[in-house]
């Protein structure tokens, strides 16, 4: 719609909008996160969601106790290989549009237990993470940061056409597979179709 | 405390057949501790517990350790022919040490504030034979510690209520512990890798790490 046109009427009284900006306008700011911590970045995630830096500013303040309810994983803390499958499993559970942020070292990629044996070197091994934020843990503040960039990423989707979200697209998987415990690491050990080991640009 | 020589005295005397060894630390803690035979060790454990003088009734820690075959050297001075001369030579005498799995408790007296008691359990080698009696009917609060053992070490307690693995799942055949355990091959990319690392980053990334 033309600019000139639309802050026209705006002065009449008239206010016009696009489906497209009323449906995600009216999803980003109505992120329902699932209430679940694995290690101390819960701590800092509960932090922000409490009065001093109140997460419900934003419209994220009810923390669903059921993956049924829930849009936004916030995977926060260390994913041991014993934990990776039942976070798989959650986020499987997780009706369409969803979305995850990857909170602190630990979650994005193993942070300092990465060298362990016993540490997922990375929750997007098996689930794709749409913001990652960096830290150990991060600060509330890097949390709100991660859950705006998420809410201008919401905004910025089209409906239609190629490029438009996962949900909207029956072609695409909404489950991933969920990976098994093998007698030496977790089979597979990774999910291909959405990670892909990090390339060296020199 | 008494001194480690005479609870080992005790020991000895109160129980027929224990075969008690001391196991010397050097270190500046002199922190020496008791070598105790399998077939002997929860009699012994109970005695410890039981006995008025002693009364060890916490085990605080219970940690496995283990030894992998080993070649030692030593020298020492052997008299032999030189030249028709009869000399002191020097020679290094090299000796192969089997391996074994040990476990350690770390004893404590609640009642006569005295500790701590190190006792030892070792077990005949690290495959077929790594069996040990447990000491969870003696202190309960050793059986979430054994089951650990058992799960990173593949230390086989006999007499456990409950012998599981207790971090690692269930179908989970290694024991990460272990001085030869070799992690699954999932290197990723690290930009200071260093000692094994940077080995690891080398045969995963050949252009990387060559300078």
């Amino acid at each position: 719609m033309d600019e000139g046109l639309r802050s026209e009427l705006q002065k009449q009284g008239v206010f016009t909008t696009t489906l497209e900006d009323l449906y995600n306008w009216g999803r980003k700011n109505s992120v329902w996160p699932l209430g679940f911590g694995l290690a101390c970045c819960a701590i800092e995630m509960i932090a922000a969601s409490m009065s001093r830096w109140d997460l419900a500013r934003f419209g994220a303040e009810v923390f669903r106790p059921s993956p049924r309810q829930a849009d936004l994983m916030i995977v926060a803390g260390t994913v041991t290989k014993k934990m990776a499958p039942q976070v798989v499993r959650l986020y499987n559970q997780m009706p369409e549009p969803k979305y995850v942020i990857a909170m602190g070292a630990c979650a994005i990629s193993g942070g300092p237990f990465k060298q362990g044996y016993n540490v997922l070197k990375g929750i997007d091994r098996f689930i794709p993470v749409d913001v990652h934020i960096p830290g150990c843990p991060p600060r509330p503040e890097a949390l709100l940061h991660a859950f705006m960039t998420l809410q201008e990423k919401i905004d910025q989707q089209q409906l239609t056409g190629a490029n438009r979200p996962r949900h909207l697209n029956a072609d695409k998987p909404s489950e991933f597979p969920v990976p098994e415990f093998g007698e030496h690491d977790l089979e597979p050990p990774n999910n291909r179709a959405v990670w892909k080991a990090p390339v060296l640009k020199r | 405390m008494l001194s480690l020589e005479s609870i080992k005295a005790q020991v000895e005397q109160a129980i027929p057949g224990a075969k008690l060894a001391i196991v010397r630390n050097d270190a500046p803690s002199a922190q020496h501790s008791l070598l105790v035979d399998n077939a002997s060790g929860l009699a012994v454990a109970a005695f410890l517990r039981d006995d008025p003088a002693l009364r060890f009734d916490y085990a605080s820690n219970v940690t496995g350790v283990d030894w992998p075959e080993m070649e030692l050297t030593e020298k020492i001075k052997v008299k032999k022919m030189v030249e028709g001369v009869e000399k002191e030579v020097e020679e290094v005498k090299k000796t192969l040490r089997p391996g074994y799995l040990e476990a350690v408790y770390h004893l404590y007296s609640m009642e006569l504030k005295h500790g701590p008691l190190v006792l030892r359990l070792r077990t005949e080698n690290r495959t077929d034979k790594a069996h040990l009696p447990s000491l969870t009917p003696v202190w309960r609060g050793a059986e979430f510690q054994e089951r650990e053992i058992f799960d990173l070490y593949g230390i086989v307690f006999a007499g456990h209520p409950d012998l599981r693995r207790i971090l690692m799942w269930e179908g989970f055949k290694d024991f990460p512990m272990r001085k030869d355990y070799a992690e699954p091959d999932d290197y990723e990319y690290e930009p200071t890798p260093h000692d094994d690392v940077l080995e690891r980053a080398r045969q995963h990334y050949p252009a990387e790490g060559k300078g």
